[in-house]
């Protein structure tokens, strides 16, 4: 099952909050620009508007026509404008009576003095139009008079591109303004988070306290969902390590009450049939007891690993405490254990693990091994670890591979009738692998096996 | 020799009596930590069979108490518990060394042979037979003024024959008594090692007999 892709909230939250800058600061260039060319078209309408009106109060009526006594100040009103083109268009009654005739009008002709604007293309340029209306009496008639003023709008062009693009700027300034503040908000929207993260994180695996640190409001829910894990696994793991012993007892006493009944028993028989079956009663209740404890044994190794309870120790001095400790088991199958152990071994591990490994290679090697014969007990540095090593003459691995008698529950197809349970060995490789270090079983060159227990030296 | 042992199964506590008794030792039981108390304060012993859990405490308490007050009969550890993590914590506190339940009673003698041996000579084992003197914790005879070492299996034949002197001893039973049950035993094995002791014990006057179909002896002359 692929795990999902972990997202970044202070990734995701810098990203909307700069998509969301990008929007205003956009809004804001528009916006900008749009009232700017507004203001100037009014500006300017302004103008031209206050021209027409001029030039059309500045016609009057005279015998035989219409004067149009146009004064400076009208047309350097526009002329002050910049440098525009001037179309104009007087109409009297409906007839054009000067100007350009063709310059388009209004859609709506104006009734009142107030100027009407509007912007038609003339003459290849887009030209802005004022459009005024009055009426003059000429000879003894009211006249409709309209004034058409247009003016071209190359300049405004001009003012509005500048405009446009100082909103652009603006608009990238905000935009930029928004990054570090992006930033700064995530970053301490994220830091409780963080923190939090970081206090869970340093914990070592032993550490089953309860998460006490600080946290937002919204994460309440997953510290407390955490701590109640949390208490849940200390409750099951000291009930591990209470069912572990308890099991044990319940289990060793009575198979240990057994055995002893049955040699007694079998001391005080005489008859070859029943010893016969008092000497396979026995053999059962070693081979349960055998496969208990190294059940519980495994057991104990699992539980032991996760809990990584490391400490330094001497190794070359828990060899020769384990030597030591199965030597009357040795002894009595009058096989010799040699030993040649450097005087000091420093390492880093968990002294029940280690010696659940030790005793377990060393068991093995006196188990399958034949009488008067010798078992090597070696450990020295080699390298950057330390190495134990115990050789011994029994009869081998039977050509299987050493991998496969690592597995759990596998026994070697040459084990005969000693009994076994096939969980030693597999005790030993999860320990040393637990601890950082490994461990190798191989046949050995005259008969008999050796096995390798490495540990990295501190 | 004599043995204090203390374990709260009655059962247990019952057939581990009745099979150290078997081989000629003393036994007193305690069920619980204060009845062995009480026996201490009245009688000495050899050694101290202690199990863990004890209805009226932790033994390995006992076991501090007991070094505390700088007793020194040595203590053999009973556990029946998981314990890896028992076995390291047992002999921290001082235990002279544990066996895990159940126990085959030859390694339970060979481990008892092997504390009291490193307690050194607080205990008179020897024992002789016609001109033969053996000592069972040293593993050595003494023939004629001559010490020979024995291995560990020639003791335990040795010991097997002094404590019946004369009787014909089945070669099954001695293969019982020789060899773990879980060992592969072969038909001639035990001729092996009664052909070694033979050879250690040659020169003096206790002599191994075969007594045809029915086993061996041992004679004095």
């Amino acid at each position: 099952m692929a795990r999902p892709v972990a997202f970044s909230l202070r990734r995701r939250l810098v990203g909307q909050l700069l998509a969301l800058a990008a929007v205003l600061a956009l809004v804001l260039s528009l916006a900008v620009r749009i009232g700017a060319e507004r203001a100037a078209q009014a500006t300017l309408d302004a103008v031209l508007g206050s021209a027409a009106l001029a030039l059309a109060e500045e016609m009057r009526a005279e015998e035989g026509g219409v004067v149009i006594d146009v004064q400076p100040a009208t047309f350097s009103m526009l002329a002050a404008m910049g440098e525009e083109r001037i179309f104009y268009r007087v109409d009297i009654g409906g007839q054009t009576v000067t100007g350009y005739g063709d310059l388009p009008l209004p859609e709506g002709l104006p009734t009142t003095l107030a100027p009407v604007f509007y912007t038609v293309p003339f003459r290849d340029a887009r030209i802005r139009v004022a459009a005024v209306a009055r009426s003059l009496r000429v000879e003894g008639r009211a006249s409709p008079v309209l004034v058409l003023l247009g003016q071209t709008r190359e300049g405004q062009g001009a003012i509005a591109a500048r405009l446009g693009w100082q909103a652009a700027a603006l608009g990238l300034a905000v935009f930029l303004v928004a990054i570090p503040l992006a930033l700064l908000v995530a970053r301490s929207l994220t830091a409780p988070i963080d923190r939090l993260a970081e206090a869970v994180g340093r914990r070592g695996p032993r550490d089953l306290r309860p998460v006490r640190d600080p946290a937002p409001r919204e994460l309440l829910p997953f510290v407390t969902a955490l701590n109640s894990f949390i208490g849940r696994l200390r409750g099951t793991l000291s009930q591990t390590e209470t069912f572990i012993a308890e099991a044990a007892h319940h289990i060793r006493t009575p198979l240990a009450v057994m055995r002893n009944e049955a040699e007694l028993a079998l001391r005080q028989s005489g008859e070859e049939a029943t010893r016969a079956r008092l000497r396979g009663l026995i053999r059962s209740a070693d081979d349960a007891a055998r496969s208990a404890g190294q059940l519980l044994d495994h057991a104990t190794v699992l539980y032991r690993a996760d809990q990584a309870d490391w400490a330094r120790l001497d190794l070359a001095e828990m060899v020769r405490a384990v030597a030591a400790r199965l030597a009357p088991a040795s002894e009595m199958k009058d096989i010799d254990l040699v030993l040649d152990i450097a005087p000091a071994l420093p390492c880093e591990g968990d002294a029940v693990l280690i010696e659940a490994a030790l005793r377990n290679i060393l068991d093995n090697a006196i188990k399958y091994s034949p009488p008067d014969t010798v078992v090597e007990i070696t450990a020295r540095i080699e390298g950057e670890t330390a190495l134990v090593r115990i050789s011994d003459r029994g009869r081998g691995l039977g050509g299987a591979a050493p991998e496969r008698l690592l597995r759990r529950f596998r026994r070697g197809d040459n084990v005969g009738d000693v009994t076994g349970s096939g969980l030693g060995l597999t005790i030993v490789e999860q320990a040393a692998s637990a601890m950082g270090g490994s461990f190798r079983l191989r046949a050995r060159e005259g008969g008999g096996a050796c096995a390798e227990f490495c540990l990295p030296l501190v | 020799m004599r043995f204090l042992l203390v374990e709260d199964n009655a059962d247990l506590a019952a057939s581990v009596a009745a099979r150290l008794g078997l081989e000629g030792h003393g036994v007193d039981c305690a069920g619980t930590l204060a009845e062995a108390e009480e026996f201490l304060l009245a009688a000495s012993y050899d050694l101290i069979l202690l199990d863990i859990m004890l209805p009226d405490g932790d033994g390995r308490d006992f076991l501090a108490r007991h070094r505390r007050a700088e007793r020194t009969t040595p203590v053999i550890v009973m556990t029946a518990r998981s314990a890896v993590s028992d076995r390291v914590d047992a002999l921290d506190t001082g235990a002279d060394d544990y066996i895990t339940k159940p126990f085959d009673f030859a390694e339970l003698e060979a481990r008892c042979r092997a504390v009291l041996r490193r307690r050194g000579g607080l205990v008179q084992t020897q024992r002789s037979f016609a001109d033969l003197t053996f000592d069972p914790l040293s593993a050595t005879i003494g023939v004629a003024g001559e010490s020979r070492d024995l291995r560990s299996r020639e003791v335990r034949l040795l010991e097997l024959f002094l404590n019946a002197p004369g009787r014909i001893l089945s070669k099954e039973h001695l293969c019982d008594r020789l060899f773990s049950f879980s060992e592969p035993v072969t038909d001639n094995a035990i001729e092996v090692y009664v052909g070694r002791l033979r050879k250690k014990l040659a020169g003096s006057r206790a002599r191994i007999e075969t007594v045809r179909g029915l086993g061996y002896r041992l004679t004095d002359g």
